[in-house]
């Protein structure tokens, strides 16, 4: 009887055997690569932009989706109005959507995650954002009802970043290793240091339209690394890579394509405001005029970058070129500092975290400090080390100097936040944000958003350098992979093998 | 009863030393080659093509021309220029860092040898102890505690050279303790110290002074291998640890980025190690009177 059932299961066994061959032929995973490797996977909890990267739209989904545009569509809400002075929300929610661990999802979870991230103890880093919420209210399932203390005219598309995914609240303590979203994908495995696999979640609820079964993400920081995991195969697609200096190769090469994007990054020398004597003005404008812009473009990111002068990029509602507000000029850099009272040279900490852009700026800034009379000590400090000694916003700000870019779209409330780490804090300034908040039409806005730039420059609030562009290489076959970069994240229910 | 005037405490007479030294090809080869390792940073002391740290971008990744002899890096910074400071980065490390292992190590192992017992097992076995901790390893500890830098990288090396040497003294002196003419000495009523300091140290310095050769060259590459990690040499100070680190990205584009600091390293160590095995066998009398 035993050895009859064995027969039996044998055949079963060889009849099912082609079901997953056939399969396969047709190429459904993919290997994607990124430079660093986040440090959990909740995007609610803390500031890297790696979490996202990961787990945006991918295992969490937020009300609305931002586009590779910048627009601004329906995720897990339907639909949502804004009241005329842009201070009431709301929002009406997509019906018979589940979390992985098969709770569902309603108004209840919507409003737990935004008082979670705006809760006191919480380390969101949109955190002000969530804390300018008055109250938010759940009339009935599929209905959230947000009220702000200012009108925020950018709420549709700040809830679309991955600070505002949804979590369930059972589940909402353990996301940093076990994440339960509502996305397409789950967590199937996370080889620290070196991988972590995502795999469709066959509960979606339009899991017909994802086509990759399984998108396994690789951690690799070394530029040289990168493009040779590109080149030998071993990596199907590298958004954000380090391949300025390689990239001719890679466009020669006809089994890569090969994208230049934009971004809504600004990369900037951050100076510690709070510290003597760069609290003085002068001093900070003899920074800036020491600070060759177009050098630091094509020495640090060979030639990827477009100046800035300002916490905006070009492209952004009301963007204004400030460039010219405090442009290169070593010899007044040199004045500005004598007449501050500076004895030169003055030494300054520089602390530059792991990236390239910033360990090869810091260089080249170094170098054209020391032209007028400063100093620059660098420091090589790890990501870990720079977000808790430079970053964190109850940290010690144990800082002179840095350089960092800032990969997140419209984040010049930042500038307003009292212990952000360059330590700005102008009641001048913070008014005018207000203002900018509380006018809801465009031009009105447009201009306002003029005067912050130029205020930001005239003040020089940090040495403002470039917008980086993000180069993204994959295999040519491979198609959905986004170009343009509003903020980062990779949407994996948009890639498909041709 | 006379007593035989120790033969290896009779220094070799200096005309016979070059003479024997100038025909044997190693020593001749690895001198030279250490001598123009440290000509290039003593000359970086007062003059170099270009200032070494100097930045134009504009002239990045130039090829070799009348103006950059060897071109320049990914910065516009001068390579000839690079590599000359460079040299003078490393031979710091490598002196201080070998005076430091020389110093605590020769202490250590003469006072094991002197005293023996308890003393001796205790410096030995700190000895062993030290040994699983290799360069990199304390380097990357010092680091997190003090931050990188030249001087974590310099005590980590030093720290690194100070087992070696112990042993290697003690083991050397052990032997000379043995022998009959500091029987006679402690016959004569020498206390340990003078013996140590009369008799010991100068029968063992032929064997330190190869050694230190070797060590200089391990140190040499324990400084290139950290500075190339980023825990030594920080920048912009020049060394050919970080511009094999440069290089490393434009392996691609330039590949003789990295050939050159690689070369320079490789001519710093093989000088130095046939430098060693010339004097190992100028300075052995024993090997000296096979010949």
């Amino acid at each position: 009887m035993l050895r009859k059932l064995s027969i039996v299961a044998f055949a079963a066994m060889l009849a099912a055997a082609p079901l997953p061959v056939l399969a396969q032929s047709k190429k459904d995973s993919v290997v994607m690569a990124m430079a660093l490797e986040p440090p959990g996977l909740d995007p609610t909890n803390a500031a890297a932009a790696a979490i996202a990267e990961v787990t945006l739209y991918n295992i969490y989904e937020t009300l609305t989706k931002i586009n590779e545009d910048g627009s601004v569509s329906p995720l897990l809400a339907e639909s949502w109005t804004a009241s005329p002075d842009l201070k009431t929300y709301t929002f009406k929610l997509h019906k018979g959507v589940k979390f992985h661990n098969g709770e569902p999802f309603d108004s209840a979870a919507v409003k737990f995650s935004f008082e979670r991230n705006g809760a006191p103890t919480s380390t969101n880093k949109d955190k002000s954002l969530y804390q300018a919420f008055e109250k938010v209210e759940a009339p009935d399932a599929d209905t959230v009802v947000i009220t702000l203390k200012y009108g925020e005219p950018n709420l549709p598309f700040l809830l679309g970043q991955a600070s505002g995914s949804i979590v369930e609240p059972k589940s909402a303590a353990t996301n940093v290793t076990q994440p339960v979203g509502t996305g397409p994908y789950q967590l199937s495995a996370w080889a620290k240091g070196s991988s972590i696999t995502l795999s469709k979640w066959a509960g979606y609820r339009n899991a017909s339209a994802i086509k990759l079964s399984k998108v396994t993400i690789r951690f690799i920081s070394d530029p040289a690394a990168q493009a040779a995991a590109l080149l030998s195969g071993d990596v199907d697609a590298f958004p954000r890579v380090a391949a300025q200096r390689t990239l001719a190769q890679f466009k020669a090469d006809p089994r890569f394509n090969v994208m230049v994007g934009g971004s809504r990054a600004k990369t900037i020398v951050g100076i510690n405001e709070k510290k003597k004597p760069l609290d003085d003005v002068r001093v900070r404008r003899a920074i800036l005029a020491a600070i060759d812009r177009k050098a630091m473009i094509d020495g640090a990111v060979d030639g990827f970058g477009t100046p800035i002068g300002s916490f905006y990029v070009p492209g952004a509602l009301g963007y204004v070129d400030t460039t010219g507000i405090n442009p290169y000029d070593p010899e007044k850099a040199k004045k500005l500092l004598a007449e501050a009272g500076v004895t030169t040279p003055l030494e300054l900490s520089l602390k530059l975290p792991p990236p390239s852009y910033a360990r090869q700026g810091g260089e080249i800034l170094a170098a054209q400090l020391a032209k007028v009379g400063i100093v620059a000590k660098i420091e090589n400090v790890e990501w870990a080390q720079w977000l808790s000694q430079v970053f964190a916003a109850n940290g010690p700000h144990n800082y002179d100097l840095t350089i960092v870019s800032h990969v997140e779209p419209f984040d010049l409330v930042k500038i307003t936040e009292p212990d952000y780490y360059l330590g700005y804090n102008n009641e001048a300034f913070n008014a005018l944000y207000k203002q900018i908040v509380a006018t809801p039409d465009e031009a009105g806005r447009a201009k306002l958003l003029g005067d912050a730039q130029r205020m930001l420059a005239t003040d020089a609030v940090a040495g403002f350098l470039y917008q980086p562009q993000l180069i993204t290489i994959t295999n040519k076959k491979l198609k959905g992979v986004w170009k343009e970069v509003p903020q980062f994240e990779n949407d994996f229910s948009t890639w498909y093998w041709e | 009863m006379t007593i035989d005037a120790p033969l290896a405490t009779r220094p070799l007479p200096a005309r016979t030393f070059w003479r024997r030294a100038l025909r044997h090809r190693s020593f001749v080869l690895g001198g030279a080659l250490s001598l123009l390792v440290l000509a290039a940073a003593l000359l970086s002391l007062v003059w170099t093509p270009w200032p070494p740290t100097e930045i134009d971008i504009a002239s990045k990744l130039r090829p070799p021309s009348a103006a950059h002899w060897l071109g320049t890096d990914s910065f516009g910074r001068d390579i000839v220029s690079l590599l000359l400071a460079g040299a003078r980065s490393t031979i710091m490390v490598g002196i201080i860092a070998v005076s430091i292992g020389l110093t605590f190590g020769v202490c250590l192992g003469l006072i094991a040898s002197a005293k023996r017992g308890w003393t001796e097992e205790i410096i030995m076995r700190f000895a062993d102890f030290s040994f699983a901790f290799p360069a990199v390893l304390s380097a990357i500890m010092l680091a997190a505690v003090a931050g990188p830098g030249m001087v974590t990288s310099i005590v980590a090396i030093g720290i690194f050279q100070i087992p070696t040497l112990t042993r290697l003294t003690r083991g050397s002196a052990n032997a000379i303790w043995a022998r009959e003419f500091v029987l006679a000495a402690r016959a004569a009523g020498k206390g340990r110290f003078r013996i140590t300091i009369e008799h010991v140290l100068p029968n063992i310095l032929s064997i330190l002074i190869v050694q230190v050769t070797i060590q200089f060259a391990l140190a040499i590459l324990a400084e290139a291998a950290l500075s190339y990690l980023g825990l030594g040499t920080q920048p912009p100070q020049p060394s050919w640890g970080r511009m094999l680190n440069d290089a490393q990205t434009l392996l691609f584009q330039s590949p003789m980025l990295a050939v050159y600091p690689g070369a320079a390293i490789a001519i710093a160590v093989l000088g130095l190690n046939l430098l060693g095995d010339g004097l190992r066998d100028l300075l052995d009398p024993r090997l000296a009177r096979e010949r």
